[in-house]
C-alpha cells in the first residue's frame, strides 16, 4: 500500500492508503479533518471542496495518491485561532447558511474566487457557485456573503 | 471502487512501461474527472492506474502561428484562461469555460476528455469542427478519424495523448444546451469557418458521439448565416434519449444550437 505525504493546513501529514483512497477519505478518516463533507460523492455538490496547490477542487473526485506532495488547505486551515477568516466572518455576518452542511465547500470555493476577483458581481458569484449546491438557503445570503467576504479579503487569500 | 495499483511515473517512457506492465487492466489517469466517477460505479475497474501528472512537458499551450497546440494535461481552466487561446481561438476558450463547474475545470484536462470521448463532452465537438489533430506518443491522428463512437477512439491500449493541435479558424463559435445539473451537453454545436471550409460538429446528441452535419456545412458554405441552417433538420434516429431530453427534442436542439453558433460567429 502506498504512503502519501502532503502539507495539510501548513503541517506535513503522511499516511498509508490504498490506491483507491480518495483525498476526502484521507482527510476525514486518516487525519480526522471532518470539516470537509461528502454530499453527493459524484463531483456535483461541492460539499467536499478543498484547495490543492492553491486552487479549489472536489476532494471526492481526487485520489489521495494524486495529492501526494501537494499543499492542501481545508476549512480547518482558514481561521487563525479564534479569529475567523474574512470569508467565514462574512458567512456569519450575512447568515449565508442554514443547516451548514454545504458551508465548508461554499467557503473554500468562495475563497478561491475571491483570490482571483476581489469584487465579484452577483452574476459572477452565482456562476462560480455552479458546483456548490445548497438545499436550504436559496443562495441569496450566500451570494451576499461571498461578495462581502471577497471585498474584505481585498484580493488576498 | 475496486482497489488498484497507482503508478506515478516521471517520464513518458516510464508511463508507457507502467501501462504495458499492467496489461489489459491498466489505464491512464489525468485529472480523473471522467475516470473516477465511472470507477465509483464499477463501470471501469482497472488493476493499475498510471498518472500523467508527473510527466514533464504536458502542461503547455503554444501559439504556432496558424495553429494553437494545447498539451494533454492542460486543465479546462487553463485553456479558458489562456491569453493565447483567448486571442487566437476565442471559441475554444469560451467552450472550455463552459465545461462543468469551476472545480471540475480546475481538475479535468483536454487529454483526458478526448481520450475518454464521452458522447456528451464538449471537446470532441471543438476538435472535429476546428479540424484538430490529436498528437500521441507515436503519431498524429486527425479528429475525423480519432473519435470512433461512444467512449471509443483510435487510441491503442498503450497509446498516450500528448497534445491537441487546433488550426486557427477565421471564425468559430460553440453553442450548448447544457444539462442543468452536470453542464454536460444535451446538445452542443461547434461551427468553424477555416482553411478546411465550414465545419459543423455536434456533441451530446447522438449515441455515437460527435458527428458532422454535411447539409449544414454545405448551406453555410453558400451563405454563412443563421437562417441558412435554421430550416435544416437532423434525424432523431440514433439520438440519445434520457431524462434530460428525448431523441426528437435533441434533434430539434441541434438545429437551434447550430443557428445560435453561426450567429455567435458574428
Amino acid at each position: 500500500m502506498p504512503t502519501v505525504t502532503m502539507t495539510v493546513n501548513g503541517m506535513e501529514r503522511s499516511g498509508t492508503v490504498e490506491g483507491r483512497t480518495l483525498l476526502v477519505e484521507f482527510l476525514r478518516e486518516h487525519l480526522g479533518l471532518t470539516g470537509t463533507h461528502v454530499g453527493c460523492d459524484t463531483s456535483q455538490c461541492g460539499a467536499c471542496v478543498v484547495h490543492v496547490n492553491g486552487t479549489s477542487v472536489k476532494s471526492c473526485t481526487c485520489l489521495a495518491a494524486q495529492a501526494d506532495g501537494a499543499e492542501v488547505t481545508t476549512i480547518e486551515g482558514l481561521a487563525n485561532g479564534s479569529d475567523l477568516h474574512p470569508m467565514q466572518e462574512a458567512f456569519r455576518e450575512h447568515h449565508g447558511l442554514q443547516c451548514g452542511f454545504c458551508t465548508p465547500g461554499m467557503v473554500m470555493s468562495a475563497v478561491d474566487l475571491a483570490s482571483q476577483n476581489s469584487d465579484p458581481s452577483e452574476h459572477e458569484v452565482r456562476e462560480w457557485l455552479e458546483g456548490n449546491l445548497c438545499r436550504c438557503t436559496g443562495y441569496h445570503n450566500i451570494v451576499k456573503a461571498v461578495q462581502a467576504g471577497a471585498r474584505a479579503m481585498g484580493g488576498g487569500s | 471502487m475496486n482497489d488498484f495499483t497507482y503508478h506515478a511515473p516521471t517520464s513518458l517512457d516510464e508511463a508507457l512501461a507502467a501501462l504495458r506492465g499492467g496489461g489489459d487492466g491498466a489505464k491512464l489517469i489525468a485529472g480523473g474527472h471522467s475516470l473516477l466517477p465511472v470507477m465509483k460505479l464499477n463501470l471501469a475497474a482497472p488493476t493499475d492506474l498510471v498518472s500523467l501528472a508527473g510527466v514533464p512537458g504536458l502542461g503547455d499551450i503554444a501559439d504556432g502561428g496558424d495553429s494553437v497546440t494545447v498539451s494533454a494535461m492542460c486543465s479546462h481552466a487553463q485553456v479558458a484562461g489562456s491569453a493565447v487561446v483567448q486571442a487566437r481561438i476565442p471559441a475554444l476558450a469560451a467552450m472550455a469555460d463552459g465545461i462543468g463547474d469551476a472545480q471540475v475545470r480546475n481538475a479535468g484536462t483536454i487529454g483526458g476528455s478526448v481520450a475518454h470521448n464521452d458522447p456528451a463532452a464538449d471537446y470532441p465537438a471543438a476538435c472535429v469542427a476546428l479540424g484538430a489533430t490529436i498528437v500521441t506518443d507515436r503519431r498524429e491522428v486527425h479528429a475525423d478519424e480519432f473519435f470512433q463512437g461512444m467512449f471509443a477512439t483510435a487510441l491503442a491500449d498503450d497509446e498516450v495523448v500528448t497534445a491537441v493541435r487546433f488550426p486557427v479558424p477565421a471564425r468559430a463559435a460553440y453553442a450548448k444546451f447544457a444539462n442543468p445539473a452536470s453542464k454536460y451537453a444535451v446538445a452542443g454545436v461547434m461551427v468553424a469557418d477555416g482553411a478546411a471550409g465550414v465545419r459543423v460538429a455536434v456533441t451530446g446528441a447522438s449515441g455515437d458521439g460527435v458527428f458532422r452535419v454535411a447539409e449544414m456545412e454545405a448551406a453555410l458554405g453558400t451563405s454563412f448565416s443563421g437562417d441558412a441552417v435554421a430550416g435544416i433538420a437532423v434525424s432523431s434516429d440514433g439520438m440519445l434519449s434520457d431524462t434530460a431530453a428525448g431523441a426528437d427534442y435533441r434533434a430539434h436542439l441541434v438545429t437551434v444550437m447550430a443557428k445560435r453558433a453561426v450567429e455567435a460567429c458574428g
